[in-house]
């Protein structure tokens, strides 16, 4: 590994690693509510800022990575976790629980509604996409993910339309992401199925690098490449699932973490997978924290935070190196 | 080393090959010719377990090729496909190493000797000075200089090739072609391509292998396939065909049909000459140019 100029891959990781762990403290240490670092422990607030941080650090990490699968996965650049109607379908069933009345049953509802509507979708976008002989070509997944995010996002604003004004604003918290429905066995959860499909990512990075040369180029480097793209689409929509099912639909930072950290150094998977999930869940932390803080004692959408503050960035690098996706 | 017996293959319902048998030899360097949608690349498809046949059997090395692993394969066979089109922007030396994928532990990562063999492809290849230049930076000639130590650091000893001079300039593509040839001499790497351009085929090639409509025409040295009549036949086109004895050269010389219309440097036209008499739009591409 040494001649892979992995000093630059090093420095990037430990940078990031730094950025984590001062954005994770900045996280915990602010907040609307205004306690002494000593009252912090004995109020509670202490415990109610680490689950958030940490929920905000799963996720980022969870819909980086997943980006970075789609976008092999699918060889395209515009690629993102929800593009494939992981977010319509998750929506559908938050919005189904939220409209319905369900949320009464039990903290569980609304999360679990969001992952069935995340698993259905899937299946159904999978279901679709598989040709007779079992291939599933990328051109394919992506026509079929766009079309049910389609379809399953209008019925989702049929059924906002009926919505009265008081579930109306639950529903849209929801859809613009929601960081405040920590429930430590839910956080728990997600964190062991984020961790799960990161550490995949890892062990096979090797294999994303074939799928984005193609699937005939990778079958002759000896890729297995149906199976390959079955597991990774399989690995990339469970973080997805599971980290809208937590909290909502957190946009743009599956897109723009991957393109960013790509830009910094180059697009080899054995860096990427572990850069972006670095990054994205820095980025999500320090969002939150902003989130929470600006606007204090109110706080703005988590997901008009990533949006206002990942695009400028992002286009700035752009401008600057241009793409690291062709020219 | 490669033996198709009766393969017939094709895409949902259609044969693109049909009845194919051939035996490429350990060190040889065979070339596929044929016109456009013949089945060139359909037998090399096959070839490569990407696609199965309909009917027939492959062996590689004495062993049916649908028992072998895809990874194993990969070990023995590597390709360069006509299209390869990476949009990310990977390394020259990120892309090379990607060829040792089918040698490397999932979890042990490359050794020192997977290093040594990705430099030796790299310098093969006349890519090394590139090492850490984006595959999306490069030139045409440059790229496939870089995908082609790709196949080399597979340590392959069939090389299939897709019309591997598709784009380049005609030094390139002697450049190229010299650098497969002296790997498939000194290497005794044998080499199975296919080629538009006959003369390249005739100057390279040990024997060629003329498929029209899924269909084996001739198979045998450059002299005893490329003939006029059969090139006629295959392609509908007059040429004439010229072998020189004593360098054992075949060139195939094909003249224009359309009219010669053009400006000449200074500007005005050229004065028109009569259509017959001698054949005109000559070009031939013969010789080992360097």
């Amino acid at each position: 590994m040494s001649v892979l100029g992995d000093r630059k891959g090093l420095i990037a990781h430990g940078t990031l690693l730094l950025a984590l762990v001062s954005a994770c403290l900045f996280s915990i240490f602010s907040g609307a509510a205004h306690v002494s670092a000593g009252d912090l422990w004995h109020s509670g607030v202490f415990q109610l800022r680490l689950a958030r941080t940490g929920i905000a650090l799963v996720a980022g990490a969870g819909l980086s990575v997943s980006g970075v699968i789609f976008q092999s996965l699918l060889r395209n650049p515009l690629a993102e976790p929800y593009v494939l109607g992981v977010s319509a379908g998750a929506g559908l069933g938050a919005a189904l629980a939220i409209v319905l009345g369900l949320m009464a049953v039990g903290t569980w509802t609304l999360p679990g509604m969001a992952f069935l509507g995340a698993m259905g979708s899937i299946l159904l976008v999978y279901a679709l996409a598989r040709t007779r002989g079992g291939a599933m070509p990328g051109s394919t997944l992506l026509l079929s993910g766009v079309i049910v995010n389609a379809v399953l996002g209008n019925v989702l604003m049929f059924l906002v339309s009926l919505a009265s004004s008081e579930k109306l604003h639950g529903v849209a918290w929801w859809l613009l992401g929601d960081l405040q429905m920590f429930d430590w066995a839910l956080l728990r959860i997600v964190s062991v199925v984020v961790a799960a499909g990161v550490a995949i990512s890892i062990i096979l990075a090797r294999d994303l690098n074939l799928l984005a040369l193609g699937d005939e180029p990778a079958a002759h480097l000896g890729l297995d490449v149906e199976w390959a793209k079955r597991l990774f689409f399989i690995v990339a929509s469970l973080m997805t699932g599971a980290t809208v099912a937590a909290c909502g639909l957190i946009g743009f930072i599956g897109l723009i973490v991957p393109h960013t950290v790509r830009l910094a150094i180059g697009p080899d998977h054995r860096r990427l997978v572990t850069a972006s999930a670095l990054a994205g869940a820095a980025f999500l932390v320090l969002a939150d924290s902003v989130a929470r803080t600006v606007m204090a004692p109110s706080e703005i959408p988590i997901g008009v935070v990533t949006s206002l503050l990942g695009g400028p960035f992002f286009l700035f690098l752009l401008r600057r190196k241009k793409s690291s996706y062709g020219n | 080393m490669l033996s198709l017996h009766n393969v017939s293959a094709g895409y949902g319902g259609t044969l693109a090959l049909r009845n194919v048998t051939v035996e490429v030899a350990q060190g040889e360097f065979v070339g596929i010719i044929g016109p456009n949608g013949c089945g060139k690349t359909t037998l090399l498809r096959v070839a490569t377990g990407t696609l199965l046949p309909e009917a027939g059997e492959i062996r590689l090395q004495g062993r049916a090729l649908q028992l072998i692993a895809r990874r194993q394969l990969a070990r023995t066979v590597a390709c360069l496909p006509q299209h390869l089109a990476v949009d990310l922007a990977f390394t020259v030396q990120e892309i090379v190493l990607m060829g040792r994928s089918p040698h490397v532990s999932r979890i042990g990562g490359e050794t020192k000797r997977d290093l040594e063999i990705v430099g030796l492809a790299m310098a093969h290849a006349d890519v090394l000075h590139l090492v850490d230049r984006p595959i999306t930076e490069l030139s045409g000639g440059e790229r496939q200089r870089a995908y082609l130590a790709m196949c080399l650091a597979q340590n392959p000893s069939l090389l299939l090739l897709d019309e591997p001079t598709n784009h380049l300039d005609l030094r390139h593509q002697l450049s190229l072609l010299d650098l497969i040839v002296r790997l498939n001499r000194q290497a005794r790497m044998t080499v199975l391509a296919v080629f538009h351009d006959l003369n390249l085929a005739a100057e390279y090639c040990d024997r060629l292998l003329l498929l029209d409509r899924g269909q084996i025409v001739a198979i045998g040295s450059p002299q005893d396939v490329l003939v006029e009549e059969t090139i006629y036949r295959v392609f509908g086109v007059t040429v004439s065909v010229q072998h020189d004895p004593s360098s054992q050269r075949t060139s195939v010389i094909f003249t224009s049909h359309a009219p010669r219309s053009g400006i000449n440097p200074g500007g005005t036209p050229l004065p028109s000459t009569p259509t017959t008499g001698l054949p005109r739009g000559r070009a031939a591409v013969s010789g080992r140019g360097r």
